[in-house]
């Protein structure tokens, strides 16, 4: 526990840890000092003085080292010749703050004007108009004049593009350096920065293309004034005129809370629309932050492709019918077969996949995730425990991250294990090649890829210790808490299942299980992998057998037909097939009965992120007509097949979860919507203190207790995956992922086409040469079943007779595997 | 009675005071505040930057503002600023001048029409072209291609800041 400081602001008693600065202790009783360039997530840097106060402390005799008292017995206050930096000065005991006195309104009118002097007001156009630190603040505590003649006013390019998806207003910026600060410190991009000085600074891009950050966007966010626009919003409306409504982001395991501001639209005929995406304070998921594919990302949802209408197959093309006839012909087929298999996609909510669970069970189906990742078993059992969270991480943890690109897979993870690692927590991070996490890691190893479990398993105890490793794994063990976190570089749905193995072991060997701050977290490559693994659905090894054998299968936003086709070419086989998806992808276009369902912008219902916390999610636009959410047509069917399930509501659906899935015994909708109150204080209500991300009001959400493991791990069982090796003419294809990938979700927002991983393969310049080769070449990949072209990139850090490949774009790669590589002879013309 | 009668007589030779509308306008007073006009400057470039401020200001909620950005190729008002989207509902309307008073650009002027009957609930939404003035002698028309770094200003800047 840190030392309690007691001071005096305006005559109220406060205490706060030793080293809280003033600015913070003052709100923590309700003392807003207006600040422009201090934020309360960065170090300040004092550069604005805006929140000049007048400090006091008790005078002490140099002597003795007493402090002095006055006639009434009270310490003699000794205030300083000049006004101090509130941002800037750290508490101390018995100091007294002013900030209601003349001297401060005055340095504050002053300082308003100042800045005012440079500032072009314009307020009528600019975005931030309305949420506006310098517009609040000015109207606080600003002059009502200015003494500066207005055709002084310096005036400057109003509309510079720092990149494509970020514009800056030179005339707007007041210099606070938060965007630069931002980028520096917190997302470790340094590719703005201050060029030039006085008038004629401006906030300049290094980096080709422009502002490239995957966190962007938030610098618009904590700019106190217009200065940085998203192209995505941009005059898109007023901030008053926007409703807000509670969501959770669905691209990633993190699962970030946001808030969708609406707006009705002329051009989509009067009805509400999207115009931003925020972020929301959960200060133990997402903080203030937010990644760029959670802000731009989320297009696909209002995309007119959507699907609107019930269609069944007649011959080649497709017929519309109604819901009732969908159903009834959908129960008619799972009645007459012998086995149904549901595919689920971890984009469902729980309550979709609760239903579509209890339909399979009655039927005796195969409740299947569509996923190449193991482990969600183990997470449920050696998870990390409630109460855990990266933003109380120090030194006394170890966090090892194995096999995952976490900026790629995860930003936000990424964002607060770097954070963590900065307190002093010990990172190690175990992967083949490296990741923007090795600069923060105090242990950065390496392995060859396929030998992900082997590589862990040196950190079970007692294990024999490369002399390599021996370091980290020395490190990992003096830890008092331990965070294994495992992805999917590389690996399928074998090696992560070795390596989940391996991880639980070796937390349950450490006897950390179930600690706060301590477990085992899975990288998923989708949203709520996690909820469909607690529901009881299993990713397969051998899916397109799996398929191939059933009679009926039913589809839920999945697209196996897409990503690989050896799927598509099963799915021809399957005997009646039923999609329940928001597209005509490639998997509905090979469907009998193809339903359309919701976005999750147009619904309710709840997440469980990687860190098994259950989050709710709230409508934000109303449905389109004929749609509806998976949970009601799961019904739906279920109800035509005379079975009891409820389709009403998304909370009646609840309601028997949590009686049935035993991790969500006891939890309730009002439970998952509470909140407590979050520090630091970042509140809109407070003049926007923190920035424009939104105040917490709809629920920090609830993390799963961790249920007892079935049966102990079994230590080293893991399956050494009989090892690919590549044969003559081959290579190994490594499945990687990338954030921007090209996915269903991710094409419709066109704002992100720029930076979308190419469908590209990675290889070492040698590995190219042998094959002949060269940068930018198309070559042909294939393998029994499929072929497909790309591009070769050369790095020098892929390992040789290897080639690296981005999941989603259109390369199938689901696990390791030796695939033929051809060089495309172009047709030239000598 | 005798009274009564001999008003009524005479009355009866005084100048009738009613008007034969639609025959006969009166002519409206200065501050009558009628239908709503959207100005335009001399060049023809509209006043009306989309900022909405007007249907924040009106208690009746009757405007709909939606706006989009400006070019040098392509421009409809001064700066970076234009309404795309000007809608307002004469039913909702009262009439009161708050958008006059808002409006950073005197864009929107309550003019002199009064004439406003409807005869379907839709008629009674003035669109932006409805409102718009036509474009003076000497102006072009909106969107006009414009020379590039002339129209930086969305609020015109004040000659004397006291006025
Ligand atoms: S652009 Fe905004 S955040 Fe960056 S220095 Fe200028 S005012 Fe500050
Ligand atoms: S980190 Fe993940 S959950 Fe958060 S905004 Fe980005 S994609 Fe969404
Ligand atoms: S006159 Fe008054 S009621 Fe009518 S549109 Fe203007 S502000 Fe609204
Ligand atoms: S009429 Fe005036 S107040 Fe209304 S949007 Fe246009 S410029 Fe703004
Ligand atoms: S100097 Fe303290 S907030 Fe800027």
């Amino acid at each position: 526990m840190t030392k309690l400081v007691t001071l005096t602001i305006d005559d109220q008693p406060v205490s706060v840890p030793a080293g809280t600065l003033v600015v913070d202790a003052a709100k923590q009783i309700g003392n807003d000092i207006p600040v422009f360039c201090y934020h309360p997530k960065m170090e300040p840097v004092g550069m604005c003085r805006m929140c000049l106060v007048e400090i006091g402390r008790p005078m002490v005799d140099r002597g003795t080292g007493e402090v002095l008292l006055d006639e009434n017995g009270k310490p003699r206050i000794q205030f300083g010749p000049k006004l101090e930096t509130a941002c800037t000065t750290p508490v101390s005991e018995g100091m007294v703050v002013r900030t209601q006195t003349k001297v401060v309104a005055d340095a504050r009118r002053e300082v308003l004007e100042f800045i005012l002097t440079s500032h072009p007001l314009d307020c009528p156009i600019c975005d931030k108009g309305g949420e506006c630190p310098l517009q609040n603040l000015t109207m606080g505590f600003g002059p009502g004049q200015s003494r500066f003649l207005y055709d002084d006013k310096i005036h400057l390019a109003k509309h510079v593009p720092l990149g494509e998806l970020i514009y800056l207003d030179r005339e707007r910026c007041i210099q606070c350096a938060r965007c630069v600060r931002f980028q520096d410190v917190i997302a470790d991009d340094p590719v703005i920065g201050f060029y030039n000085r006085g008038r004629r600074l401006e906030i300049v891009t290094y980096s080709e293309p422009g502002f490239d950050s995957i966190f962007s966007g938030n610098t618009t966010d904590i700019c106190p004034v217009g200065a940085l626009t998203t192209a995505d919003f941009r005059f898109g409306a007023r901030p008053w005129e926007l409703k807000s409504s509670a969501s959770i982001c669905t691209h990633c395991p993190v699962g970030c809370n946001l808030t969708f501001n609406t707006r009705r639209e002329a051009r989509a005929g009067g009805n509400p629309v999207i115009k931003r995406v925020m972020p929301r304070q959960n200060e133990q998921v997402n903080e203030i932050w937010i990644c760029d594919k959670g802000r731009f990302a989320y297009h696909y949802t209002e995309s007119p492709q959507r699907l609107t209408q019930p269609l069944v197959r007649r011959g080649d093309g497709f017929e519309e019918i109604s819901w009732e006839e969908a159903y009834q012909l959908a129960a008619q087929k799972i009645r007459a077969s012998q086995n149904l298999l549901t595919l689920t996609g971890g984009r469902l909510s729980n309550e979709d996949l609760f239903n579509l669970r209890e339909l399979t069970l009655a039927r005796n189906g195969q409740a299947v995730l569509y996923s190449d990742m193991a482990g969600g078993d183990l997470t449920a059992s050696y998870g990390l425990a409630p109460g855990s969270n990266f933003g109380s991480m120090g030194k006394e943890t170890a966090i090892l991250v194995v096999a995952s690109d976490l900026h790629e897979e995860a930003p936000v993870w990424w964002l607060r294990i770097k954070a963590a690692a900065q307190r002093g927590a010990r990172l190690i991070v175990l992967n083949p090649r490296s990741t923007r996490l090795d600069k923060f890691a105090t242990h950065t190893l390496r392995y060859a890829y396929g030998e992900e479990s082997q590589a862990l398993a040196t950190f079970l105890p007692g294990a024999a210790v490369p002399e390599a490793y021996q370091a980290a794994v020395q490190e990992f063990h003096s830890a008092e808490n331990a965070v294994i976190v495992y992805g999917s570089e590389g690996a399928g749905l074998a090696a992560s299942q070795g390596l989940a193995q391996t991880a639980a072991a070796i937390l349950a060997a450490r006897g950390k299980v179930g600690q706060v701050n301590n477990g085992l977290l899975a990288v998923w490559q989708r949203a709520n992998d996690q909820g469909a693994w607690d529901a009881g659905f299993r990713p397969v090894e051998d899916l397109p057998a799996a398929l191939r054998n059933v009679e009926v299968a039913l589809i839920a936003a999945a697209d196996p037909a897409g990503d690989d086709p050896l799927l598509a070419q099963a799915l021809e086989e399957t005997g009646f097939v039923i999609v329940q998806e928001l597209f005509m992808t490639e998997t509905a276009r090979r469907a009998d009965l193809v339903l359309p369902v919701q976005a999750f912008t147009e619904r309710e219902g709840t997440l469980t992120s990687g860190e098994r916390r259950v989050q709710r999610f709230y409508p934000a636009l109303p449905p389109r007509p004929q749609t509806r959410p998976d949970f009601a047509v799961a019904a739906g069917i279920g109800k035509a097949l005379g079975l009891d399930l409820e389709g009403r509501a998304a909370s009646l659906v609840f309601l028997r979860l949590v009686k049935t899935l035993p991790a969500y015994a006891g939890l309730t909708y009002t439970q998952l919507a509470e909140v407590t109150p979050q520090y630091p204080i970042i509140g809109r209500s407070d003049l926007y203190y923190g920035g424009t991300a939104y105040d917490n009001h709809q629920g920090l959400g609830v993390q799963l207790p961790l249920l007892p493991a079935a049966r102990p791990v079994a230590v080293g069982q893991s399956q050494t995956a009989a090892s690919v090796t590549a044969g003559e003419g081959e290579i190994l294809l490594v499945p990687v992922t990338r954030l921007y990938d090209r996915g269903n979700t991710v094409l419709p927002s066109a704002l992100l086409h720029q930076r979308l991983a190419g469908k590209t393969i990675r290889l070492h310049p040698q590995t190219a040469a042998a094959f002949g080769l060269n940068a930018g070449e198309t070559l042909r990949l294939s393998r029994d079943g499929w072929s497909a072209e790309a591009q070769v990139e050369l790095d020098e850090e892929v390992p040789l007779k290897m080639a690296l490949a981005v999941r989603s774009t259109g390369i199938p790669c689901s696990a390791l595997s030796a695939v033929r590589l051809e060089r495309l002879t172009v047709a030239s013309a000598d | 009675m005798i009274k009564g009668l001999l008003t009524t007589l005479r009355e009866m030779f005084q100048q009738p005071v009613t008007i034969q509308y639609p025959e006969v306008k009166r002519p409206v007073r200065t501050r009558f505040k009628g239908r709503h006009v959207l100005k335009r400057y001399e060049n023809g470039l509209e006043k009306c930057i989309g900022c909405s401020l007007c249907a924040a200001a009106c208690p009746a909620d009757a405007i709909f503002v939606e706006s989009a950005e400006n070019t040098d190729e392509e421009r409809y008002s001064p700066g970076e600023r234009y309404a795309s989207t000007y809608e307002i509902n004469m039913l909702r309307c009262i009439f009161c001048g708050f958008c006059e008073d808002a409006c950073p650009t005197e864009a929107i002027v309550l003019g002199d029409n009064y004439e406003l009957s409807f005869t379907d609930r839709h008629q009674s939404i003035y669109t932006k072209d409805m409102l718009l003035e036509p474009v003076p002698p000497g102006g072009k028309p909106t969107p006009q291609n414009t020379e590039p770094g002339k129209y930086t200003r969305s609020v015109p800047v004040m000659q004397d800041p006291q006025d």
